[in-house]
């Protein structure tokens, strides 16, 4: 029983050797053979990383906005349209929320100043607490304080492009800008880039922020329906999902569908759910690719075993039992599989690497991706080479050797 | 499973009968052939071609099996064999050598020695051992590392008896083994059987050249599959 064992391994180990050999001793022909397996994994390799690189890329920045924060969108009953000023204060004294803020747009602003107007410009009311949580948002001048708030103060930040546009050469602060015809002086200028929230995601980032009371006043509006929860430290956000809504369920007297709470833990696994969709789409139709490779060994070993008819009825009269000559072919259909998917693997990921780089998304190898090719390409060195090696076994030695 | 009355008979076939299926009719190759061969024989089968001695070859090495009759070759019955079975006597018992010594062309000399001792599951050191010793016997001791093409025909034939050598088998079956040999050549292939021989390896020739068949202790003849021992000398 030992000495089986032992000869079988002796009999793999040999068959590798062999099998090497007869890869190398037709180098052409093998390359040819495992270019379908080598297109196909490079493929999926390829698609699987750059889909993970870029989502990868595009969940982190989700992440580093919303971190720590809840987002709620108030859709309302017929009683109540929104969230006054009263409840957003109440909301903050809850132990487990740090502050809010508030988001009220002017969505289509009409900007003038001098003989010049520009149409269709965002405006975003923020309150204080905003600023406060934030201050890398303001680049000169000052923040909006509570002062503003309180006074619905007609005061502004402005963002670089309207810079460019009303005070070209001009130091805006303490100038005068018109917003839907009403005058707002010019307190400080912010950064575009620092403001973006998963909010401005959905509604493009704003050009000019204002007091979000002004806003309200502005859009005749006494409530508001979008704000942002900053949670307290060390607070999950499950606990300050829960107690906000507690909160909000009593303002809003327990009517159903009246507002809904997202967590960054939603959007994460939406994300998530989206991205292993998108990769498994694409891993699906670059496994075609590697089907198609995989018939292309079954065909090239089908054709190698007729070739090699004579070395089969010699390795017979040699004594090779019909398992070792099957073991022999299936491991060179295996190596060449391999052979394949490893280079595959490797292109794969310079392939990915190098859209990363032209994209500027980050470059993550997926190790997950990569147990795949070498997995699928094995099992199709395997699965393809099983018929060839079966029909080589079977030879009869007798015509295997007439062929001499 | 029958025991051979005798120790030293290597094999024995009684009334053994081959046919061929060719197309709609069956073609007898081998007609009641009565054959025993004790150890240490070296006995040459002389016909020309086409009187049916390499597939008296095929059986004797259990490559091909009789249509009818009773082989039984150290004790086993043959024809009662599986062909797991029977490959396990053609790695065991028996060692072939071809005509044009059928060495593969991408394994050196001692790789291709080795091969019958991989599929006997010898390893490594051992299988290298015992495949150096017999290029030894042969005479090529200084090109062991040569690949077929390296090597002259003649050089390649002892390769090819090294090969047949190396798993020590109970018989040496070569068919036509100088056939692609010039004369000097096959005399030194001749020289080499017979001290094999004279070691005490059993050994058939098979072969249509009187005077190779010659160079064996004994000889008979097969003309259209049947087989006669001694006597006449026609050359085919």
């Amino acid at each position: 029983m030992l000495k089986g064992i032992r000869g079988t391994l002796v009999m793999i180990g040999e068959c590798f050797r062999m099998s090497l050999s007869n890869i190398r001793g037709a180098k052409v022909r093998s390359f040819l053979t495992v270019l379908g397996i080598l297109i196909g994994v490079m493929a999926v390799i390829a698609l699987i990383t750059t889909v993970n690189g870029v989502t990868g890329s595009i969940s982190d920045s989700f992440l580093s906005m919303g971190a720590g924060t809840l987002m709620v969108s108030v859709t309302g009953s017929d009683l109540k349209t929104g969230m006054t000023t009263a409840d957003l204060e109440a909301l903050t004294q809850l132990e487990e929320v740090e502050g809010i803020t508030p988001t009220v747009n002017i969505s289509s602003a009409r900007i003038s100043r001098g003989g010049k107007y520009e149409s269709r410009i965002s405006v975003s009311g923020k309150n204080a607490y905003y600023f406060l949580t934030n201050p890398e948002v303001v680049l000169r001048g000052r923040m909006l304080n509570i002062v503003d708030e309180r006074n619905m103060s007609a005061v502004c930040l402005i963002d670089d492009e309207m810079i460019e546009s009303f005070f070209y050469g001009v130091d805006p602060l303490g100038e005068r800008l018109y917003v839907n015809g009403i005058p707002f002086l010019v307190v400080g200028t912010f950064s575009a880039d620092s403001t973006e929230s998963i909010a401005s995601i959905f509604s493009g980032s704003p050009n000019i922020l204002i007091p979000y009371t002004t806003a309200m006043k502005m859009n005749n509006a006494s409530d508001v329906t979008s704000f942002t929860v900053y949670m307290a430290e060390g607070v999950t956000s499950d606990e300050a999902s829960e107690a906000v809504e507690g909160a909000m369920d009593a303002m809003f007297s327990y009517e159903e569908d009246t507002f809904t709470i997202t967590t960054m833990d939603a959007i994460e696994e939406t994300m998530e759910t989206m991205t292993g969709m998108m990769t498994t789409l694409l891993a699906g139709i670059a496994s075609i690719a590697l089907l198609v490779g995989g018939i292309g060994i079954m065909n090239m070993m089908l054709t190698t075993v007729t070739e090699r008819t004579t070395e089969i009825g010699l390795k017979k009269a040699l004594g090779a039992r019909q398992w070792q000559i099957q073991l022999q072919f299936l491991i060179e259909s295996f190596l060449l599989s391999l052979i394949g998917g490893i280079a595959g693997i490797l292109l794969g990921l310079g392939l990915s690497l190098a859209l990363s780089n032209v994209m500027g998304t980050s470059f993550r190898v997926n190790m997950d991706a990569i147990a795949l090719g070498f997995g699928f390409s094995a099992a199709i060195g395997i699965v393809f080479g099983w018929a060839p090696a079966r029909k080589a076994s079977r030879l009869n030695p007798i015509d295997a050797l007439r062929a001499m | 499973m029958e025991r051979d009355t005798a120790e030293k008979v290597f094999f024995r076939m009684r009334d053994i009968n081959k046919f061929y299926r060719m197309g709609d009719e069956d073609m007898q190759v081998l007609r009641d052939v009565n054959l025993e061969i004790t150890e240490g024989e070296y006995l040459s089968v002389l016909g020309p071609s086409g009187s049916g001695k390499s597939t008296l070859m095929n059986i004797i090495g259990c490559l091909d099996t009789a249509t009818s009759g009773e082989y039984v070759l150290r004790g086993n019955r043959i024809e009662d064999l599986t062909e797991p079975e029977l490959a396990d006597i053609r790695s065991r018992d028996v060692g072939f050598v071809f005509q044009n010594s059928q060495l593969l062309p991408r394994l050196d000399a001692l790789r291709n020695v080795e091969l019958p001792l991989i599929y006997a599951g010898v390893s490594g050191r051992e299988r290298t051992r015992r495949a150096r010793e017999m290029l030894e016997r042969v005479g090529l001791s200084d090109r062991m590392g040569h690949y077929p093409n390296q090597l002259s025909g003649g050089q390649q034939q002892r390769v090819a008896i090294a090969r047949a050598l190396v798993t020590h088998p109970g018989i040496l079956l070569a068919d036509e083994p100088t056939g692609a040999l010039d004369q000097k050549t096959g005399k030194q292939i001749m020289q080499l059987f017979r001290e094999l021989n004279e070691e005490g390896h059993t050994i058939i020739m098979i072969t249509h050249d009187l005077h190779i068949a010659q160079n064996a202790k004994r000889v008979v003849h097969i003309i259209d599959g049947m087989l006669t021992e001694g006597g006449g000398t026609e050359d085919a």
